[in-house]
Parts: structure tokens; C-alpha cells; sequence
């Protein structure tokens, strides 16, 4: 076999392994996914009339109504639900850094990024499965989005990317906590970051300084390509490739600082 | 689509061109200024046993670590298995198996899935790794526990089964941090006899210990580690045969007669309420006429006395100038 292969074959065998704890273990997964479908809720029901009366989208149909927030809002939750899932991947991690086994994994002559990719791979997959609950339930809400099958398909492949780079990230976050308890903490930008971006109002609704602020962060463009997709009016140079560009670099980064902290840091 | 790492090496296994497992020179490591390996020589023979012997401290840990590829030395050449540990890890992973001090075991998953784990991540295929499994389990008596999570193993299940998990890739060189810490009797007794079918099958087997008779029962060589240096080196007979003597043990009627018997021999008793005395010496007529001689000066005479070889406790203390139940700095 080539080292490709060895690589592919290790991270297959480390998938399992993290969909077996995922598996047996689901109060996280509840937990974790659980939160987005709250804030789905408690957007459109609580603040829904109110932000939706005030919202003006030239591609999200509806006359300010809390329908159409539903329809505006599901890509910002959407988002917060693949943050949700890294902020469990931190913890995950480092968990097990501070087990046996992974000071096993080290002495064996295995891929070396394949611990890790079993970790972020674990992440997406859970991400995924997030995004498609959050997605059935808001449908039922009477979410309507006016997309093709190829639009959805589209959209679908932005959020795996941008899934797979906030969980290098996460992992790289977890391997450079101390603890448990500072890996749980310090991913918690991840779910906030959507509420500074354009999931949840329009940006020109945001004074200034916040606005420069929200237009320049990567779940901005990320929230703006999806929303496009599903509703018309995407635009390829405004939104898809700004959306891809920070997700292939925010993935390269963290995928290249997880490395060199997993291979730096010592057990015990 | 997740992007997945493609950096990635693996050379071929070379063959082991010396017959020594373990060579290591001048080998060094320091933490935060302080020396916890002081230019330490190894070297051990393939299908022998080593035993490094040494009290919390003395820096086992570190060696089995270093030698193992988690820990970089500061200083030093190391071959593992004829791998050069700085330039070819990978080789040395590929020959190596490691039992450390903590279990290597995922305590989510059950003992058989741990099994089949590393028979993946060792590429066994899956009719191989399947009966490799299932031979493992029966050897290591697992089987009835085999689908139970880990979590719920005793520590000596989980010592068996992670020596499995170890000899799952049939290393030629295995570690074995502390192999029996903290294991009762039947256990323990249970692991030195795997330890003894694995070297009657070849292995090579590199154990710590802080256990003598664990050294003197298993090791074909012993090294004392103490601050971070070899203090001695050798086979246990040739390590007993260093101490002069051992000892006699002179017992009393009543502590009292035993206390002015220590005081007249310039000897130790073994508390203030003892009945016996322990002096050096080989046990040979002329030294035993001699030390009655001087007792029945003040008139004391024993019950009885007994006389005792020297074994790798009396090594230790002489080497370390720290009896083996003391084991910290704190004498």
C-alpha cells in the first residue's frame, strides 16, 4: 500500500473508533444539537414577529412576517449548528489526549495525523447530521426555500467545508488546552460568532464599526452563500468564493497547527 | 469533503544487522534544569530480559519513553531493533510493542473492539485480525468479558488485556513500564508467566521495576538507576556477589538483651522493640566464631541465629544507600 493509503485506511480505522464513543455515548451529540434546535424555536416564536416585521431581504419572499424570519434565519442556525458540534470536538479532544490510549497510538507505527482525522471526521458526520435534523425540523416549521435539488447540493457541500474547517480548528483548540474544562471554554466563539454575522440580522441593521466587523468575519460570507443558494441570488465572487476561500483556509491553518501540536506534545 | 492529511512515512522494515535490541550512548534528557537521565549507557542483548530497576524517580519512565519514540533525548545515540531512533522512528515503531505504567486502553470501548483496533491500525486484514483477536482473548482469559465496555474491567483485566493489545503486532522488542504495579498476587504471578512464553518465544523484553524479586525472577540482565545514572549493571547472581555477605540475624530472648547486643556489635536493630538483630556478614565460621566471641564478653548469648545470602534488597541498599521499602527521597 502507498502512505496514502495507510493515511486513508488509519483514518477510516480512527472514524470508527470516534463514531463508536459518539454512539454509545449520544448525551453530547443530544446536548450539543439539541441547543441549535432551542435557538430555532426561540427565534422564530419569541423574537420572530418582531425581527421579521422590521426585515427587508431582497431574495427572502415574504411581507415582514414571522415567516419570513424562518425563512431568513434557518441558514444562521444552520451555521450555529456546525459551530456547536466543534465546540464538542474540543472536548473531545481533549479528552483523549489525556487517556492511554493515545500515548499507544504514538508508540505504533500508524499515520500520524490519522487520530485527528478521526476526531474531525467524527465532527463533520455529526455536524451533518445536525444540520439535516435542524433542517427537517425548521421544514416542518413551514421553512419554504425556493432552491433546485443542485442549489440544495450546493449548499450542503459549503456547509461540510465550513463544518470541516471549524473542527481542525476545534481539534487544534483541544490539543492546545491545558484542560478539559479550557477546551470546553474556549471554542465558545464559534457559537457566538453567528450572532455577529448575518444569520440573524442584516448587516445594515448593525451600527457602525459592528458592521465592518460582521461583513469581514468568515460566517458572514459562509451564511450569505447558503441563504443565496436556497433562496436565489447567490453570487459566486460575493459569497461561494469568499465561503470556500476561509473554510480551505481556515482548515489549512488549523489542520497544520494541530499537527505540530499533536506531534510536539508529550503524554503524562 | 474532508481535507485529509497526506504527509505520511513509512519505510521498509529493515533487518536487525546487530544481535543487540537496545543500544543506547551517553544518552541524556533534562526537564526544567533538572537531570533526569545523566549520559546513560544501555545495551541489551535480543531475546534476553533487561530489568531496570530503580526507586519513583530515578528516571525508568523517561528511558521507556525515550526508547519508545515519545520523548526526544537531549543528548545521546539510540538503535532500537537496528533503527536509529533520531532518523528512523517509524523503523522502531514498527518492531516495538509498549505496556506502560498506565493502561493504553480505550475504556469507551469494549475489550474485544480495543483488540480489533489495533489489529486494524496494524493492517492484520480481516479474517487475520479477526483470529488474532480471538486467539488474544482466550489466552489473556478475556473472552467472557469480551463484549463488556472496558470501563468495567478490574485492573488486572485491563493489565491483560492491554498486553494483548501490545503483543497484537508480534513485536520483537517489548516495554514493559512497571509491568506489575499495583496488581495483587494472582495477578501479578499471572504476568510473569506471560512475560516468561514470551521469551521462550524470542522476544526481547525491556521491563522497569521497582520490585526485586521481580528483577531477580525474570531478568537475564539487571541495571540500577538512581538519579538518573546506572550505579550497577550485571546479572543478579553477579549483582548479589557485589554486596559482601548479606547478613545474620541473631534473635533474642527479650528487646532489651537485643538492644545491648546492638550496642556492644555497633549493629541496628530492627526497632527498639525487637527481639532481633541483623548484622553483616557471609556467614563464614571464623566471622560467626568472632561475633559470638564479643557477645559472650558481656555475657549475652543468643537463642538462635540464622544466616541470609544476599539478594537484590541488600544490592539496592548498598547502591542506593536506600532500602527498596523507601522508595522516595523521604528516608
Amino acid at each position: 500500500m502507498t502512505t496514502l493509503a495507510y493515511t486513508l485506511t488509519d483514518s477510516r480505522t480512527m472514524l470508527r473508533r470516534q463514531l463508536k464513543h459518539l454512539l454509545r455515548y449520544p448525551a453530547m451529540t443530544v446536548l450539543l444539537l439539541g441547543m441549535p434546535v432551542i435557538f430555532l424555536l426561540l427565534f422564530v416564536y419569541v423574537f420572530g414577529g418582531q425581527l421579521g416585521a422590521g426585515l427587508i431581504h431582497e431574495h427572502v419572499a415574504g411581507h415582514g412576517s414571522r415567516s419570513t424570519y424562518l425563512n431568513f434565519v434557518v441558514p444562521g442556525i444552520l451555521l450555529m449548528t456546525v459551530g456547536a458540534a466543534a465546540n464538542g470536538t474540543s472536548v473531545l479532544v481533549a479528552m483523549d489526549m489525556t487517556g492511554g490510549i493515545v500515548a499507544r497510538f504514538r508508540t505504533m507505527s500508524i499515520a500520524r495525523a490519522s487520530v485527528l482525522a478521526g476526531h474531525v471526521l467524527g465532527s463533520v458526520i455529526q455536524a451533518l447530521l445536525g444540520v439535516a435534523i435542524v433542517t427537517a425540523i425548521a421544514l416542518a416549521l413551514g421553512f419554504r426555500p425556493t432552491a433546485s435539488p443542485l442549489d440544495w447540493l450546493a449548499a450542503l457541500a459549503i456547509l461540510a467545508l465550513f463544518a470541516n474547517a471549524l473542527a481542525w480548528l476545534s481539534t487544534a483548540l483541544g490539543l492546545a488546552a491545558k484542560s478539559v474544562e479550557t477546551a470546553s471554554n474556549t471554542p465558545m466563539f464559534l457559537t457566538l460568532l453567528p450572532f455577529l454575522s448575518s444569520g440573524f440580522v442584516t448587516i445594515a441593521s448593525m451600527p457602525p464599526g459592528l458592521q465592518q466587523f460582521a461583513r469581514y468575519q468568515p460566517f458572514t460570507p459562509v451564511t450569505d452563500a447558503i441563504r443565496g443558494l436556497l433562496f436565489g441570488g447567490a453570487s459566486v465572487a460575493g459569497d461561494i468564493l469568499p465561503a470556500i476561500a476561509w473554510s480551505i483556509g481556515i482548515a489549512v491553518a488549523s489542520y497544520l497547527w494541530a499537527r505540530r501540536l499533536y506531534d510536539r506534545r508529550s503524554v503524562t | 469533503m474532508p481535507v485529509l492529511p497526506t504527509e505520511y512515512e513509512k519505510e521498509a522494515v529493515k533487518p536487525s544487522t546487530s544481535s543487540a535490541a537496545i543500544v543506547a550512548d551517553a544518552l541524556s534528557k533534562s526537564y526544567d534544569g533538572k537531570v533526569v537521565l545523566d549520559a546513560v549507557d544501555v545495551r541489551v542483548a535480543a531475546g534476553t530480559v533487561f530489568a531496570l530497576l530503580g526507586p519513583n524517580g530515578a528516571g525508568k519512565t523517561t528511558m521507556v519513553n525515550i526508547f519508545a519514540t515519545l520523548f526526544e533525548p537531549d543528548a545521546g545515540q539510540v538503535q532500537i531493533a537496528g533503527h536509529d531512533l533520531a532518523r528512523d522512528p517509524e523503523g522502531v515503531r514498527s518492531a516495538i510493542g509498549v505496556t506502560g505504567q498506565f493502561s493504553a486502553v480505550d475504556d469507551l470501548l469494549t475489550g474485544e473492539e480495543n483488540l480489533q483496533l489495533i489489529a486494524d491500525l496494524r493492517h492484520l486484514g480481516r479474517d487475520d485480525g479477526r483470529r488474532r483477536v480471538n486467539e488474544l482473548l482466550e489466552r489473556f482469559e478475556l473472552t467472557d468479558a469480551a463484549r463488556r465496555p472496558v470501563s468495567t474491567y478490574s485492573g488486572g483485566m485491563k493489565r491483560r488485556l492491554d498486553l494483548a493489545m501490545t503483543l497484537l503486532g508480534d513485536p520483537q522488542l517489548i516495554f514493559l513500564d512497571e509491568p506489575t504495579t499495583g496488581l495483587d498476587p494472582r495477578s501479578r504471578r499471572e504476568m510473569w508467566d506471560v512475560i516468561g512464553e514470551l521469551v521462550s518465544a524470542g522476544v526481547t523484553i525491556f521491563l522497569t521495576t521497582q520490585y526485586l524479586d521481580e528483577a531477580d525472577r525474570l531478568a537475564d540482565r539487571v541495571a540500577v538507576l538512581d538519579h538518573g545514572q546506572i550505579v550497577a549493571e550485571g546479572r543478579p547472581d553477579e549483582l548479589k556477589r557485589r554486596v559482601p555477605g548479606g547478613h545474620i540475624s541473631l534473635h533474642f530472648p527479650d528487646p532489651q538483651t537485643s538492644q545491648s547486643a546492638a550496642h556492644v556489635l555497633g549493629a541496628e536493630t530492627a526497632g527498639a522493640e525487637s527481639p532481633t538483630l541483623q548484622v553483616p556478614g557471609d556467614g563464614s565460621p571464623a566471622s560467626l566464631r568472632a561475633l559470638l566471641s564479643r557477645l559472650d564478653a558481656v555475657g549475652i548469648e543468643p537463642d538462635r541465629l540464622s544466616i541470609h545470602d544476599a539478594d537484590l534488597d541488600d544490592v539496592f541498599l548498598a547502591l542506593t544507600g536506600r532500602p527498596t521499602d523507601q522508595p522516595g527521597p523521604k528516608t
